[in-house]
């Protein structure tokens, strides 16, 4: 029986499909208050004067400030910077300032704009260059939140023997995840019970952590649990302990149930985008067109709070030199603060962004060489037994070159290029292809994954059916399908006799954060190992032969379970044999495994209306073993489409810290219109460490999308643009055109 | 909102079933389905008509939901999402989506599905470009939307044009 490999259906499909999956804005309490969020006026100032307006019955109202918190008022995750609601100080417009909650929603929309705050203001900082020059300070000593550097060889030595050396400067810009589901919580609490929250998240024992520090509750004291989730990408990590924790605090404050669900408008404008960045290459090649060595500067703006700015930029350095064996790198990289709100986790995590940087420089590159993008790099692909810009050495087999010579043949890349390159002459539609090779590292980043320590357990039902306990959430990716179909495998029983329990911190162990394409690899392992020792159990206590079916399983476990009350297995991670991680010099084994990856983009632009059009896109990519054909490629068709917007559509627009085109009607995401047809293709190459020679997916399809369409809108123009989003106003300017 | 006319009665047709409903008649239809019919299935995304998660047919027509005042639907027959599966029998189009991957997260799933009926009530046959104009009202963050496309070719193929006139007979 293999389960593995075949596309079943998904857990929970049938109750998406007919609308009967509750999302949190669909579960209703008794007595249930609405939350409000009065939020900060001003970038950056200290709060002068609270008052409340209007014709509005305020007696009638909950009012929560930063005094009604009964523990700490900081939102735990990596530094203890961020505060629930700001006291004296603010550092970004829409921060939290103060909470409302009324039974009438309506009435409540009303109060909230009856709250007047009066900020002072104080100089702020909008972008990564005001904070790098430190004109002003805002955070710490220097504006830096952190700061890495990776060394390889010697770099200085390598410039004066150079036959070339290669300079260029790269950006790119925010992006909202922009989930259908707009962020929302409801809690009930108080100082007998304790809380409880219901929320749409990533990562529940994140939201658990953060609230034991607010209420000061021992750890039994707080439960969260995952209700059915309409998309995270990384925009539901980090932001849900915010809005779980204000929704905990009025219910804390008034007794009753309290449910704050964001309106389009405030998700977009108040909570997490992908940080912005800019990347400087300089890099020194041989005449050969070998690379010698590359000298990266790479900073994102990480907003007003440090929240997971450092790890972001820490996937961001790792992936930042590509797959590429150089000698010589070094990598300097920054996270700085600016007075607009907090970036937060988006799907790639640091990496899109550094790789759009080096997948555009590296045409540069090879244009100095007169050498053609894929020749130069078919002369520097990594190779199984070098090392990465860590000094990892790659133990896998990797082909690089053989993933490019496929996604040419599959996009008949030459051919096209020549065609273009003579309709191009006569037609204002310039048509061009190009492509990105890179790759994206499964799993936490260096020590992360043995820091974590995560743990998975299999329970078996006392019907006889085998329930997986983790707190990894279903977000839409397939988590539910994956692990049941992991559990069937390994136990080989049917799909159908296994379930997966909703995640909830009461009764699920902590498997870690649904984030950096872990869940399958790293949790599916454990579901692996766990699920091997609930059949261990059932068959050294002689219930269980070696040959069995389905409903011989199902006795068994009902068996153990009338003998002994309960049969339940855990599985903790252990690192994989030879993985060594340096985080002092931040060298060695970053991940445990790769994603190796070539994609290619044909796109048309148009001279005259400036508008780019992707009209074909090929991803093609080695993951290991894929476990769902269907999941598998659905990941990669959603990220590549989401890419497509990060490069052409998706343009959040700035002023004073805020963002001002805040509706899904100014800030553009690809509709069923827009995308051209993403044709998937894997090479399947098992990972020994992976749960059936799985790796992971999910982040890699956002990596190479906007260096890949960039690539080809050079091929179609002849011109280099070097940042991200392209809106068609700088194209009018790349191209020399005028404006109308 | 607060609204200082009184409530109104508006009878029309949910699903199948007469109904009449108490409420301001500036409320919007997505609000009352919601919320007085307990008809979640119908989604809020944005609050503006761009997003679609909020679809529901009125006599047939594909209409944003949150951008209905409910006083329109005095006489209207509505369909929602619940009204798509007969019993325990789903829509070949639901079942389409099951089997090709076009439900991911499953927030836009119900507009969507809503949307791709419509379509094929209206064409049976819809070539490629079709469907993408048929779908563009709704968005789609997970799918890229290359498996919802599948689904509604799938649901074509599936004899769906039989099932189609069934349920709009039905």
């Amino acid at each position: 029986m293999t389960i593995i490999g075949q596309s079943v259906p998904r857990k929970e499909g049938r109750d998406k499909v007919t609308g009967q999956a509750r999302y949190i804005d669909d579960l209703h309490f008794p007595e249930m208050l609405y939350g409000t969020t009065v939020r900060s006026p001003a970038a950056r100032g200290r709060i002068k004067n609270i008052s409340f307006e209007g014709n509005i019955p305020w007696d009638e109202f909950v009012v929560v400030t930063a005094k009604d918190i009964p523990g700490e008022n900081v939102v735990a995750l990596i530094l203890l910077d961020q505060p629930y609601l700001a006291d004296e100080f603010v550092n970004h417009p829409e921060e939290p300032v103060l909470l409302l909650a009324h039974p009438d929603r309506y009435l409540l929309e009303e109060a909230r704009r009856n709250v007047r705050l009066e900020v002072e203001p104080l100089p702020s900082l909008f972008s990564l260059d005001d904070s790098l020059n430190r004109k002003e300070i805002i955070w710490g000593e220097d504006n830096v939140f952190k700061a890495f550097h990776v060394e390889k060889g010697n770099v200085d030595e390598v410039w004066a023997g150079a036959d070339f050396i290669v300079e260029g400067e790269y950006r790119t810009g925010a992006q909202e995840q922009l989930y259908i589901e707009n962020n929302g919580a409801i809690a009930i609490a108080s100082p007998a019970d304790g809380v409880t929250v219901w929320g749409s998240m990533q990562c529940p024992y994140y939201v658990h952590k953060a609230l034991l520090k607010l209420f000061g509750l021992p750890e039994d004291k707080i439960r969260v649990v995952q209700v059915e989730t309409g998309g995270g990408f990384g925009g539901k990590e980090e932001y849900p302990s915010m809005i779980a924790g204000h929704a905990a605090l009025l219910s804390w404050k008034s007794g009753r149930p309290v449910k704050i669900v964001y309106d389009r408008a405030e998700d977009m404008v108040a909570t997490t985008k992908r940080h912005p960045s800019w990347t400087k290459h300089r890099t020194a090649v041989s005449r050969d067109g070998k690379l010698l060595g590359m000298e990266i500067d790479f900073v994102v703006d990480g907003g007003a709070y440090a929240t997971l700015s450092a790890v972001v930029l820490s996937r961001g350095t790792i992936h930042a030199a590509g797959p590429y064996s150089c000698p010589n790198v070094r990598i300097r990289s920054r996270a700085v603060a600016t007075n607009v709100p907090p970036h937060g986790a988006f799907r790639g995590f640091g990496a899109p962004q550094s790789i759009f940087a080096l997948e555009r420089h590296l045409n540069k590159v090879a244009r100095t060489l007169e050498l053609s993008p894929e020749e130069f790099r078919r002369r520097n692909f990594i190779q199984e037994g070098q090392t990465t810009a860590t000094n990892q050495v790659i133990r896998e087999k990797v082909d690089m070159e053989g993933l490019l010579r496929r996604a040419f043949e599959l996009t008949d890349y030459e051919e096209k290029q020549k065609r273009f390159a003579e309709s191009n002459r006569t037609s204002r539609q310039k048509k061009g292809i190009g492509f990105a090779s890179f790759m994206h590292g499964a799993g936490f980043t260096g020590s992360g994954e043995k820091y974590l320590e995560s743990v998975v357990g299999v329970e078996a039902t006392p019907e006889g059916r085998v329930r997986i306990l983790a707190a990894s959430t279903e977000i839409g990716q397939g988590t539910n399908t994956i692990f049941a179909q992991i559990a069937a495998e390994t136990l080989r029983l049917d799909y159908d006799s296994i379930e997966v329990a909703k995640p909830d911190t009461g009764n699920v162990p902590n498997s870690g954060p649904t984030v950096a394409s872990r869940t399958t690899m790293i949790v599916g392992r454990l579901v692996e190992s766990a699920a091997l020792g609930l059949k261990q159990t059932l068959q050294a206590s002689g219930l269980l032969k070696d040959d069995y079916t389905t409903e011989d399983f199902a006795r068994a476990c009902r068996q153990y379970i009338e003998q002994h009350g309960a049969l339940k297995s855990f599985s903790q991670y252990k690192a994989p044999p030879g993985i060594n991680w340096d985080d002092e010099k931040y060298q060695g084994d970053a991940y445990g495994a790769y994603a190796w990856a070539v994609y290619v983009a044909e796109v048309t632009v148009d001279t005259v209306t400036y508008e780019v059009r992707v009209d074909d896109f090929v991803a093609l990519q080695e993951v290991g073993r894929v476990i769902h054909p269907v999941l598998a490629t659905g990941q990669i068709e959603g990220g590549v489409a989401q890419a497509i917007g990060y490069t052409l559509y998706e343009n959040v627009v700035w002023k004073d810290g805020r963002m001002i085109n805040n509706q899904m009607t100014n800030y553009i995401m690809p509709t069923a219109a827009d995308v051209p047809p993403i044709r998937v293709f894997f090479e399947e190459n098992p990972y020994a460490y992976g749960p059936g020679g799985a790796k992971g997916i999910g982040e890699l399809p956002m990596d190479g999308g906007a260096p890949a369409i960039l690539n080809a809108i050079e091929n179609a123009t002849g011109v280099s643009i070097n940042h991200i989003p392209l809106m068609p106003e700088s194209l009018i300017e790349a191209l020399g055109g005028e404006r109308v | 909102m607060s609204d200082a006319r009184p409530k109104v009665e508006i009878n029309c047709t949910v699903n199948g079933a007469l109904t009449t409903l108490h409420a301001f008649p500036m409320a919007r239809l997505l609000d009352v389905l919601r919320e007085d019919l307990r008809l979640t299935g119908t989604k809020e995304g944005c609050g503006e008509g761009e997003c679609g998660a909020c679809s529901v047919l009125i006599d047939n027509v594909l209409v944003n939901s949150c951008l209905v005042p409910v006083v329109q639907a005095e006489g209207t027959e509505i369909k929602t999402i619940e009204g798509i599966a007969s019993h325990e029998q789903l829509h070949a189009v639901q079942q389409a989506f099951i089997s090709c991957g076009g439900a991911q997260c499953g927030i836009c799933t119900p507009g969507m599905v809503i949307a791709a009926v419509n379509l094929l009530e209206r064409n049976p046959n819809p070539n490629e470009a079709e469907i993408r104009n048929g779908l563009a009202g709704n968005l789609c963050r997970c799918t890229g939307y290359m498996k919802i496309f599948e689904a509604v070719v799938r649901a074509c193929q599936k004899g769906e044009a039989t099932e189609t006139q069934r349920h709009r007979d039905g």
